[in-house]
């Protein structure tokens, strides 16, 4: 039993690692704010979700896995408040010079 | 925490640094500072100081973080007031830093080992106080006096930046987050955030007692919340000089005042603690202290105060 949930961890976590390089790419390459901030807010929030997914067998108990979730849910509320502001930003800025 | 990723960490926090010092925009300087408070928040996890973790992280990534892009927005484009600083003033100056950085690294090096700790000394009356964290027991018990000069230093540095402000204001309220009506997103945050803040700051002030954690983590979260419905605009910020206000800000020395010299009654000192009642005189100081920790630092980032609306 154990070993199906260390499997399933050692998946979804790569899994997650792999949105977050994904997301890092699209940081790096794309051409400007808005998009880039497309690729950070959509990759890493998957890549958080999957992470604490594969984390959640490996914890003693109940309540200790929904303060993950919980985080998780925190992050994509903050990441997606955030970079809305961050894009206005963009905008005012642009359309000022 | 393995010795590949503590390295990894410490290029990444002289990156920063690097990064902090380099850019030209200030705004991108700022939000730099902040990436940096979260990841020496991350070297004292390493470090297994989880209180200090979280201090760091809620104090200097968070608050200082916000007061710094409160500032940063507020300067606008500032002209220099003198001439810019020569080649050879820079590159004294750069010497200067190179050679305090060096100095503290010999410091760091020379440290004896095993380091002198006073680990055992905090452990062993820890039972007295009913507490579980030693951290907090440090902070409220042995070094209560430190405690009560932090709260002191903060409510000057409160009045330092009050009196910034234009006289003819004095009492009046801090200058507005915006022209026009904040974004929508902002709005959205300030409506859905506080909730979870709250609860937050009540665990982390509660498990401060056994765990990392405590009154000034909480404190800072609980202002962050005030912070965010005030930059959205859903409560005015307050009057600097409304007796409520006042009142928040003294509360908590005040009754740290109270309980000290009541420990000269109980015979063994100022700020000494009947060991029965340890526990629960801790805690209503830090509640008190709570009060006051919030009101402040709100009122630090809010500004000195530039209108006499009522």
């Amino acid at each position: 039993m154990s070993l199906v949930a260390d499997l399933f961890t050692v998946a979804t976590v790569s899994a997650g690692v792999f949105f977050y390089f994904a997301g890092t790419v699209g940081l790096l390459r794309f051409p400007d704010t808005l998009t880039r901030l497309h690729a950070l807010t959509k990759a890493d929030n998957l890549g958080l979700g999957l992470v604490v997914l594969g984390l959640l067998p490996q914890l003693a108990g109940f309540w200790a896995g929904m303060k993950l979730v919980v985080i998780w849910g925190l992050v994509q509320i903050a990441s997606a408040g955030t970079s809305q502001l961050l894009a206005g930003l963009a905008k005012r800025q642009e359309s000022g010079e | 925490m393995s010795e590949p990723f503590a390295l990894l960490l410490t290029v990444l926090v002289l990156l920063t640094a690097g990064w902090i010092v380099t850019v030209r925009e200030r705004r991108a300087a700022v939000l730099g500072f902040i990436a940096y408070g979260l990841l020496l928040a991350l070297v004292w996890i390493r470090l297994a100081a989880v209180d200090v973790a979280l201090t760091e992280a809620a104090i200097g990534g968070g608050a200082t973080g916000v007061l710094l892009l409160r500032v940063a927005a507020r300067l606008g484009d500032l002209r220099p007031m003198s001439a810019q600083p020569g080649r050879m003033l820079k590159w004294l100056a750069g010497l200067v830093c190179a050679g305090v950085s060096l100095a503290l690294m010999a410091l760091v090096l020379a440290l004896p080992d095993p380091a002198p700790s006073l680990a055992g000394a905090a452990m062993e009356p820890l039972a007295r106080t009913g507490l579980g964290n030693p951290v907090t027991a440090v902070l409220l018990a042995y070094r209560a006096l430190d405690t009560f000069l932090e709260i002191i230093v903060l409510l000057l540095a409160l009045i330092g930046v009050w009196s910034l402000g234009p006289d003819r204001f004095w009492g009046g309220r801090p200058a507005a987050w915006y022209e026009g009506t904040p974004s929508s997103a902002l709005t959205f945050l300030a409506r859905v955030l506080p909730p979870f803040g709250i609860v937050i700051a009540g665990y982390l002030f509660w498990i401060g007692a056994d765990e990392p954690g405590g009154k000034f983590q909480a404190s800072t979260l609980l202002a962050a919340m005030w912070l965010l419905t005030m930059m959205a605009g859903l409560v005015a910020a307050p009057r600097t000089g409304s007796p409520a206000l006042r009142g928040a800000l003294a509360f908590g020395p005040l009754v740290f005042l109270v309980v000290g010299l009541a420990g000269i009654g109980w015979g063994e000192g100022f700020l000494a603690y009947p060991d029965r009642f340890a526990k629960p005189l801790i805690l209503l100081i830090e509640a008190a202290l709570a009060v006051s920790i919030v009101a402040a630092l709100a009122l630090m980032v809010a500004g000195p105060a530039e209108r006499n609306t009522p």
